[in-house]
């Protein structure tokens, strides 16, 4: 385990008469990419604005390392935030609003220089120094507010969906170029994003969050393979859940047969939740003795890796992701390893996700795109 | 483009007729004589009021400075209160302006007499007479009463369009709330600075009624100065002009160095979303 840097112990905030978060704990290491995921409202933001001293919790603790920094003030916290919008001074060229920290510091000029040259070499934007931020794009804009961050030498960085007001190619280039600049200045990053893609890609822990609690914290592998509960699996990636029986240690009922599981401690004819990732499920002719369960092909979209296709068997609506193609209304057997079935403890979210009836082509788009509203700059 | 230009035909006619041709005769007549032959006798002339020339810049340089000081925080807390009551106290600005200009101010003279209300409540609580009314102080007070609004409302409209992050990423980079103001919201502000200053300027260099009626005969302004030539007894409309047309060229040049101060702070341009 790594030394902990930021430790929120039992935060309550209210936000406008809501309660927002409530006994929330989290521990941040030294040196850590850290994500907060989760839908919007799940609180995610108010954690980050709480660890950068714009919110003072109604109750509870925010200690940065051993120290207690919970009444502290943002301008005296080594922590530094790169806002949604950016939030440039746009009275200030670039040089200027990369050395804003260091002047209110008193730093001496051509130690400015130097670390604003730095920093303007790390984020690619030599030469730029003298315009206007006014006149930047996006992408530059938010290089900008970066360099602005890390010019004050923060322990820790907060940023907040810094990449969502860009465009997905812009966005894939800032995650791995974040990465790159987060692994070269050692510090901690503690991210907040809706993107499940984003918070995989680039993390090293992923807290995932929904409804201001916190529902699973891991490595991004752990969070992808063993989801905790029905949210988790749904939000991250895309699954089918089902409904059900752990029969006793190391066999699960599910779709009205009995799996092998490597699951155990769910206790005998226990209720669970069943995760089945898409991409684990095998096609096989209906006749084999591989299938275990089968169904009629009701929807195939080519997703130029693979193809998506939507089964039903019984009335519950699989997906599936597959190299094979089927056409629809055939009739297919699917097949199934124990490592593909997954068991969780039923929660107050069971029932509620992973089985695609309603799924459709806009249904999905609007899924992706949901969130994400473009947030010109 | 063609729509574009018979849109703008009634403005430009209007233009034409109310701003353009009555420039042009000022001009015309503050460098003919009353036969109308071409003369610089009346721009000459203008030299020997420099003394009004100068009480009326300073006098209206105060009155803008006191209006600045006093409404920069005001248009600062309205910025800061919650919308619902943002509009309520922006129409407690205006307030004032729904009612007659002359009214107000003789409503001042009311209150400033050596005889009016401020004295009377004075030697009732056993305090000394004060000689307020016409006096140059009572100008100012006048001027500052009577243009206050106009510096208020830039300055609130362009406080309100500050985005708050901006202001979280300086306290964010370490900026206390001292500096984040002199660092941050005041050079923001700078667009509404420059245009408050100029719409209280302007009318109180140029402005008679108040200096008339609070002023007294001592504190003669440009304003008075013009009024005298065109319906006073002084009557000599060719002298009145070229007083105008010296008084649009010193606030001209004002302008010019005021509006080349606001492009040295803003670098870029900025405030383009």
């Amino acid at each position: 385990m790594l030394k902990p840097i930021i430790t929120l112990k039992d935060i309550a905030v209210t936000l406008g008469g809501e309660q927002v978060l409530k006994n929330f704990n989290l521990t941040i290491g030294d040196g850590e990419f850290v994500t907060l995921l989760g839908p919007s409202g799940c609180g995610k933001t108010t954690v980050l604005r709480t660890i950068g001293g714009f919110i003072t919790p109604d109750a509870g603790d925010v200690f940065f390392g051993e120290q207690k920094i919970t009444d502290v003030p943002p301008h005296k916290r080594a922590v530094n935030t790169i806002f949604q919008k950016y939030a440039l001074f746009p009275h200030l060229n670039v040089y200027e609003n990369i050395a804003f920290g260091m002047r209110i510091k008193g730093k001496k000029e051509d130690e400015i220089r130097r670390t604003v040259n730095e920093m303007l070499h790390m984020v690619n934007l030599d030469g730029m120094a003298r315009r206007g931020v006014g006149s930047l794009s996006g992408g530059q804009q938010q290089r900008v507010a970066i360099a602005r961050a890390l010019a004050n030498e923060p322990k820790v960085l907060l940023l907040d969906e810094p990449l969502s007001a860009l465009d997905l190619k812009l966005r894939k280039d800032m995650q791995s170029e974040l990465k790159k600049i987060q692994q070269a200045v050692g510090i901690t990053f503690v991210f907040v994003t809706h993107d499940q893609e984003e918070a995989l890609s680039m993390s090293d822990t992923v807290v995932v969050m929904d409804k201001g609690q916190i529902q699973q914290i891991g490595t991004p592998i752990d969070v992808y393979n063993e989801p905790k509960n029905a949210f988790v699996a749904d939000f991250i990636g895309e699954s089918n859940i089902l409904d059900g029986t752990m029969v006793e240690d190391y066999l699960v009922e599910v779709a009205g047969q009995r799996f092998k599981s490597l699951d155990s401690g769910f206790g005998t004819m226990a209720p669970v939740d069943v995760v089945i990732r898409p991409e684990d499920i095998d096609i096989v002719p209906t006749a084999s003795s591989a299938a275990h369960v089968a169904g009629v092909v009701t929807s195939v979209t080519f997703k130029g890796v693979h193809y998506e296709i939507i089964v039903d068997v019984d009335g519950f609506k699989w997906m599936i992701q597959t190299t094979d193609s089927a056409k629809v209304g055939d009739r297919i057997g699917l097949a199934l390893t124990p490592d593909d079935i997954h068991v969780m403890a039923r929660s107050e979210y069971s029932g509620k996700f992973g089985d695609y009836s309603s799924f459709s082509e806009e249904m999905g788009m609007a899924r992706l795109s949901s969130g994400k509203e473009a947030d010109d700059a | 483009m063609r729509n574009n230009k018979l849109i703008c035909a009634p403005y430009t006619v209007w233009m034409t007729l109310f701003i353009i041709v009555p420039m042009g005769l000022v001009a015309f007549f503050a460098f003919t004589d009353r036969s109308g032959a071409f003369t610089l006798h009346n721009i000459a002339q203008v030299g020997q009021y420099s003394n009004v020339f100068l009480r009326s810049i300073w006098l209206g340089a105060i009155a803008t400075a006191v209006s600045l000081l006093l409404g920069y925080p005001l248009a600062y807390i309205i910025a800061r209160a919650n919308p619902s009551r943002q509009s309520a106290l922006v129409m407690l600005v205006m307030l004032p302006m729904w009612m007659n200009f002359l009214l107000r101010t003789y409503a001042w003279m009311t209150l400033l007499e050596d005889n009016g209300l401020l004295n009377a409540l004075l030697t009732a609580v056993g305090l000394p007479r004060l000689h307020m009314i016409n006096t140059a102080g009572a100008v100012v007070l006048g001027m500052v009463y009577n243009y206050i609004p106009y510096m208020i409302l830039p300055l609130y409209s362009v406080l309100t369009k500050i985005d708050p992050s901006v202001i979280e990423a300086a306290q964010d980079l370490g900026a206390d709330s001292k500096k984040v103001f002199l660092k941050v919201i005041f050079p923001m502000s700078m667009p509404g600075v420059i245009s408050g200053v100029t719409m209280v300027f302007v009318p109180a260099v140029s402005t008679f009624i108040i200096s008339k009626m609070l002023g007294g005969g001592g504190n003669l302004l440009i304003g008075d100065l013009i009024d005298m030539q065109f319906l006073g007894s002084a009557y000599n409309p060719n002298l009145g002009s070229a007083i105008s047309l010296v008084l649009m060229v010193i606030i001209l040049i004002c302008m010019g160095i005021m509006n080349q101060f606001d492009d040295g702070e803003e670098v870029g341009g900025g405030m383009l979303l």
